[in-house]
């Protein structure tokens, strides 16, 4: 019987845990997914969003460009069309169908594009004035100016590719190749096909319950980690990137 | 002066992330022409047979269709309502906390569910309602029967907004909170030399200087109204609760993807979309006419 407080207290199932190889696989292809979408996704947004933050005065194509990119957002193929692309690219399997489809996070990039925005025009004159790129510009000014949107940012795209469970899902055919969200998503799939509520009851008793919720802790654990120190950050990346005065 | 050379810096700035915008959404956009199509995936789509709009009429004609569009919107209507109730309170009566320790340590636990993924909480959640839950254990202690909670279709909509309320208000409150602190302070010290007790300055003072954020939240949330959900109910659902929680999202996956239903589940898919951006449209205008405020 589970009561509310918890009642012999043990270790046990976190000693079975260390010995679950695949629980540690799909472990380690989060973190893998997490460093390479973190990669790609800055990238891509840190670029996008500096050209459309410029007046189309100073950027003569930015209007077609941010015509483009909300189009792409508004829009979209939907499921099944998306998967077929994927599928057609043979990406189907790998770790890529889980960081390409996603490379450019559109909300994210207005986002970034908003804080760019407030940045001081006078900054980015005086470095002109002294010959520099519009790539230096961006990278010695605009970036170290915005790193609380960016801590922000960072701590979204972090957060997006470790919880996410749906891509895998539906890209990942080997269940061996899953990320440990799907992983844990799986453990809880059984329950959805049972039709007769008697069997249900049953299901809750036999369920190996404490491993199952030993591996859902070590699953958070990373995100427990870091989210003290970016949500300093995040509150204020939240209301800069919202509310417009 | 180097204009030229700013130009050419900006497009190759952008041009890895229209590649990928074009492989990945624009792309995708010519397969909406499997919803018009009776697609099979050996003859592809060039070669698939032309049926018009047979999809459409087809979906209109499921059984289900109307019980799904119903499960849509009354989710996401409770979710959006209670949510926004909730959070308003919380950041209330979070403003009241004078002691910065305690203010912070609140925070962090509130907006915390926020970042775990439904697939974690999912399981969390059911546990604690199951049949030998402690819910239920309590509830067994007070001499109620047990209830299954995630199997009975009286209770399964409230379960979700409830969870989802639950997970959600902590970070919801954080736009509240930040209009609360803009709210001139002068104004309090004002009314409380005119003797308006706590509670009449909340009610002439703090709901008055909310109004604006609220009216924007609710605006900008009217493109959820077809949005339920799908991480949610996905990892919560099982058959016994199709009738109240199927909703359109849940159905195009298991239609499109796990029966392979291509072409039926594009053109839900499809319908869908297209609402959602006149909701968004129009929810962009009304912001804009409201509060001055727009999306893009």
């Amino acid at each position: 019987m589970v009561s509310i407080f918890p009642v012999n207290f043990t270790l046990s199932s976190y000693e079975k845990l260390v010995s679950d190889s695949q629980f540690w696989r799909s472990f380690m292809i989060s973190v893998e997914r997490v460093v390479l979408g973190l990669i790609v996704n800055m990238m891509l947004m840190i670029l996008a969003a500096y050209p459309l933050s410029k007046s189309s005065k100073q950027f003569r194509a930015q209007k077609v460009y941010m015509n483009i990119v909300i189009f792409a957002m508004l829009f979209s193929g939907g499921l099944i069309p998306t998967f077929m692309v994927v599928k057609g690219l043979h990406l189907l399997d790998s770790i890529w169908a889980l960081i390409l489809p996603g490379a450019v996070p559109i909300a994210n990039v207005i986002l970034l594009m908003n804080a760019f925005r407030a940045v001081p025009k006078s900054l980015e004159e005086a470095a002109t004035i002294d010959g520099a790129s519009q790539w230096r510009i961006l990278s010695t000014i605009y970036v170290p100016v915005v790193l609380p949107t960016l801590a922000t940012v960072t701590l979204f795209t972090i957060v997006g590719h470790w919880n996410d469970y749906f891509s895998a899902l539906v890209y990942i055919n080997k269940t061996s190749n899953y990320p440990l969200q799907t992983y844990i998503q799986q453990l809880s799939v059984d329950v959805q096909n049972i039709t007769d509520p008697q069997k249900l009851i049953e299901y809750s008793k036999i369920s190996n319950r404490t491993l199952n919720a030993a591996k859902i802790v070590i699953s958070t654990l990373p995100l427990l980690l870091i989210y003290p120190f970016m949500q300093k950050y995040f509150v204020t990346g939240i209301v800069v990137g919202s509310v417009k005065e | 002066m180097n204009n030229k050379k700013d130009q050419a810096a900006f497009h190759l700035m952008l041009a890895p992330s229209i590649v990928f915008l074009i492989i990945f959404s624009f792309i995708p956009m010519f397969g909406i022409v499997m919803a018009f199509q009776n697609y099979i995936p050996a003859k592809g789509i060039s070669e698939s047979a032309w049926v018009g709009l047979d999809n459409f009429k087809f979906m209109f004609q499921i059984p289900d269709s109307r019980q799904i569009l119903v499960n849509t919107i009354v989710i996401a209507l409770w979710k959006i309502i209670v949510g926004t109730v909730v959070s308003i309170v919380f950041a209330l009566l979070l403003n009241e906390i004078r002691v910065r320790f305690a203010k912070k340590f609140m925070q962090t636990v509130v907006y915390l569910p926020n970042f775990l993924s439904w697939a974690v909480l999912a399981t969390v959640v059911m546990n604690i309602f199951s049949y030998e839950g402690p819910v239920n254990a309590f509830l067994g202690w007070l001499g109620i029967d047990p209830v299954l909670f995630m199997a009975s279709n009286h209770w399964f909509r409230p379960m979700l907004v409830l969870t989802d309320v639950w997970k959600g208000f902590g970070y919801g409150s954080i736009i509240y909170l930040a209009s609360l602190t803009a709210i001139d302070p002068g104004l309090y010290e004002a009314s409380s030399i005119d003797g308006a007790n706590r509670f009449k300055q909340l009610w002439h003072i703090t709901l008055p200087g909310l109004m604006p954020t609220i009216l924007l939240v609710t605006t900008l949330n009217l493109p959820n109204v077809l949005n339920a959900g799908f991480d949610q109910i996905f990892n919560l659902y099982n058959p016994l609760v199709y009738a109240t929680s199927d909703i359109i999202d849940t159905y195009v996956y298991r239609v499109g993807l796990v029966e392979r239903q291509y072409s039926l589940g594009t053109a839900i898919g499809l319908l869908r979309s297209v609402v959602g951006i006149v909701l968004i449209l129009s929810a962009n205008k009304l912001a804009q006419k409201l509060t001055d405020y727009r999306i893009f």
